[in-house]
């Protein structure tokens, strides 16, 4: 908890219905309750803080990467992690971990941010860039393909991109900014899509333990206004431009849903994870079985991965190789489009890390 | 184009894949469009082919959504899908005697509409045969009249519920029996007040959502009632895609994800009187066509209009359904994939008439639960199947509740707990004591089954049967 400041009552204003002592200077976002900032603090951290003890998503001695992309939330992940790490001693090794997808004046800035960062929360940077890792920056690739199916490319080679940023950090887990938000957007999406294999992973809140490396998601429950509000209060150093490739990709029906399920009950969010959380899906539907790409040594359910696939298109100037599956030339047109709008629905904008 | 005469007689159910029937259309398109030599131009504008029907090549398709089937094929595939659920899932019986849900929308409208052919064919069936060993199965008709909390001026109501005898009283011999029963009746055990009681309930719950969902519950308890007092042994409801997808993404948003598989299959028997739903693969456009085409009257709808999540929901729906015409259908689809419960399929009975029936039907698809039975426990208020954590709580908590309230309290599902009951504890009594009687008996029923279970526990050391040893 943090510190009662030894302050008098005002008999001005709400009280805080927590510490019922200082007065209330916001809604809370998730209850509507009206609380200080002090306790707002207080209750934001403390829930992270059990959402992590109770699903036991670290141990002792750890090293955990960070996907820092600058934005809101992994700004406030990064913030909150090294202050729990210090204040609950957790034992853990924490780094930052960016990916360069070289885009002129969205990630340089962004960058900048994280690098800020390192020094503020004094956290170990590593940066991976597609230029090295692929030999394509996003700006090369826009440039060769246009503006439409970009944020395919950008999706896969982030996946990937930060895997071998983690590898090399040789880090244990690699958490990730994702919001409550973001899971309820992508169990309807989901629904919307029919993918049931996908709705049954998506709430989980580690994934990919069978892989190298996996992620864990500790804002599942944590709602994105309440990280931004807590960004402004604390006065966190964030960037907030969107891609400059898709301005407000799919940001459309999805998001706007939950944006006025939300108005009209805070806990409508909760209530989408934990319906995730509970669909009666039998363990039959199986995933494909996973293999390593024969060229990269990545995981891939597929002879090569997808980022190889793409990557050969790329280099023989065929940049549609390996977006949608070949269904006969009738199917093509559709598939392109499902697999872009599946992009654009999975990941939000281009360039933010929290994919 | 192998099939260029002829009229089709199939009831074809196949248009359900759209993937299917779009690549077919293509294809159709590609083939007259290079048979005419002008590649370029669209079929539309041909002016020979122009928009005849895509199955029997010979009338002149329908516009709207499903423009490239004629009337006729339009109809007999409608038609088709509804008898193929009838019939795969058993629904209807020549023993049966069954009541139809009726609330003057297009969706109960076609059901009763289709409802009533197969009753028609069946009776010159059984006038037709010789021996006459299978009679034809009765139809009932339910309307539950909400006058009395319903937003809408008492006399339009009227208008309607008289439109709805007209309709009934229309059909054709055999003849159907309307019920119509006001939503109050039923606390018809202790009469006195019921409208007040009933508005009283209603004004307790804080929730707008929660509100509409209630008089969802007490509708279909009104429909479970008026079934078993009438001898109906089904009852028959309209729901169709539409509406299914619509209840997919409420259920979802209320954190209903557990139970959603109970409600959305062809047979729901967890009721006295089982459910059975023969219009789930119909989209509201195509019932809607199928009224205005065949001129069926229907009653303007008695809904009102909602603030709430439901309503909200619904313009989602529709909103992404406007941006892809297959949408409905690929959320019911995923829903679909769900585990659904044992309950829903019909119960396997002994009557021998039974075995008759099944044996004439060859396709019967009732989904396979491959676990044994379990015994599931269900929410008082919804009864919906409670999740493994609300159960547990429920086995757990059930000991130390002192009154019937703090009973109802925790036997319900978290989001009744959330959006229906009150939330201070002061007020719980008082709800407990406006609810109807099978609510307060499904909440008993957790208490008396707990006792059940105590009770095999330690039988061989009974000596009598009550626990007072008389």
């Amino acid at each position: 908890m943090a510190e009662v400041e030894p302050k008098q009552k005002k008999a001005s204003g709400r009280q805080c219905c927590i510490c019922n002592q200082r007065r209330a200077v916001l809604k809370r976002p998730k209850t509507l309750e009206q609380i200080c900032r002090e306790c707002f603090y207080a209750v934001f951290e403390d829930e992270i803080h059990r959402v992590i003890v109770d699903n036991q998503l670290f141990k002792p001695g750890e090293r955990i990467a960070i996907g820092a992309s600058g934005g809101k939330d992994s700004t406030v992940l990064a913030y909150v992690l090294s202050e729990l790490n210090r204040r609950h001693k957790y034992g853990l090794d924490l780094f930052l971990l960016s990916v360069d997808e070289g885009i002129t004046g969205y990630r340089d800035d962004s960058l900048e941010t994280v690098k800020r960062n390192e020094i503020q929360y004094g956290l170990p940077l590593k940066v991976v860039s597609y230029k090295d890792l692929y030999g394509w920056t996003m700006d090369e690739i826009v440039k060769m393909i246009g503006l439409k199916n970009n944020c395919t490319f950008c999706g896969v080679f982030r996946r990937q991109a930060l895997d071998r940023g983690a590898a090399l950090l040789k880090v244990d887990k690699l958490v990730t900014g994702h919001n409550a938000d973001d899971i309820a957007e992508t169990v309807l999406l989901n629904i919307l899509r029919g993918d049931i294999a996908r709705l049954s992973r998506c709430t989980s809140i580690t994934t990919g333990e069978d892989g190298p490396i996996p992620r864990c998601k500790p804002f599942k429950y944590t709602y994105e206004k309440e990280i931004v509000m807590y960004a402004y209060f604390k006065r966190l150093d964030y960037f907030s431009t969107e891609c400059i490739y898709s301005p407000n990709a799919y940001r459309g029906f999805a998001r706007e849903f939950i944006k006025d399920l939300e108005r009209i009950r805070p806990r409508a969010i909760l209530d989408i994870i934990k319906s995730g959380e509970d669909f009666r899906i039998s363990t039959s539907t199986k995933m494909p079985e996973q293999g390593t790409c024969e060229r990269c040594g990545y995981i891939s359910s597929q002879k090569w991965c997808k980022a190889c696939v793409l990557l050969e298109g790329l280099n023989r100037g065929l940049p549609k190789l390996g977006i949608g599956r070949s269904r006969g030339l009738n199917g093509h047109k559709k598939d392109i489009e499902q697999i872009n709008q599946m992009n654009n629905i999975q990941s939000k904008p281009c360039g933010s890390l929290d994919f | 184009m192998a099939c260029t005469t002829g009229v089709c007689q199939s009831g074809c159910y196949k248009e359900d894949d759209d993937e299917a029937m779009e690549f077919e259309r293509r294809s159709e398109s590609a083939t007259t469009t290079t048979a005419n030599g002008s590649a370029s131009l669209p079929v539309k504008e041909d002016s020979d082919h122009r928009n005849l029907c895509f199955k029997c090549k010979v009338d002149e398709a329908i516009t709207g959504d499903e423009a490239h089937l004629c009337l006729g094929c339009f109809r007999s595939s409608l038609f088709g899908k509804f008898k193929f659920s009838v019939t795969s899932h058993d629904m209807i019986n020549p023993f049966d005697n069954i009541l139809v849900a009726f609330s003057g929308g297009p969706s109960s409208r076609v059901v009763l509409q289709f409802v009533h052919e197969m009753q028609q064919k069946a009776q010159r069936n059984f006038d037709a045969s010789r021996d006459r060993s299978l009679p034809v199965f009765g139809v009932g008709v339910a309307f539950i009249d909400e006058t009395v909390i319903s937003s809408i001026p008492s006399h339009e109501y009227e208008k309607a519920i008289q439109d709805i005898r007209l309709i009934v009283s229309s059909l054709a011999p055999p003849e159907k029996k309307l019920h119509i029963v006001p939503i109050e009746n039923i606390y018809s055990l202790d009469s006195k007040g019921e409208t007040s009681r009933l508005k009283e309930l209603l004004h307790a719950i804080d929730d707008d959502t929660g509100k509409e969902d209630l008089v969802h519950h007490l509708h279909m308890m009104s429909l479970q009632k008026i079934a078993l007092d009438n001898g109906y042994n089904k009852l028959v409801l309209g729901s169709c895609a539409s509406r299914i997808a619509c209840h997919v993404i409420s259920a979802t948003v209320k954190g209903q994800g557990y139970s959603l598989p109970a409600d959305i299959q062809y047979v729901d028997a967890r009721w006295e009187i089982p459910v059975v739903l023969p219009l789930r693969d119909c989209l509201i456009q195509e019932l809607n066509m199928i009224c205005s085409h065949d001129s069926l009257k229907i009653v303007k709808q008695l809904d009102g209009s909602g603030s709430g999540i439901n309503v909200l929901v619904s313009s989602f729906v529709t909103l992404l359904q406007k941006e892809n015409p297959s949408r409905e259908r690929t959320i019911v689809r995923t829903a679909e994939k769900l585990t659904p419960f044992h309950f829903n399929r019909l119960p396997e009975t002994d009557d021998p008439n039974n075995h008759v029936s099944s044996r004439r039907r060859h396709k019967k698809f009732n989904p396979k639960s491959n676990e044994s039975i379990p015994s599931e426990l269900f929410c008082p208020i919804c009864n919906s199947p409670l999740n493994k954590v609300d159960s547990e709580r429920l086995k757990s908590n059930l000991r130390h509740c002192e009154t019937s309230a703090d009973i109802l309290g925790i036997s319900c599902c978290s989001s009744c707990q959330f959006q229906i009951l009150p939330k201070k504890s002061s007020s719980k009594e008082h709800f407990y004591s406006l609810l109807p009687q099978p609510m307060i008996d499904r909440a008993k029923y957790h208490i008396s089954r707990d006792q059940d279970l105590l009770r095999e526990q330690i039988k061989d050391f009974l000596l009598s049967e009550d626990e007072n040893g008389t």
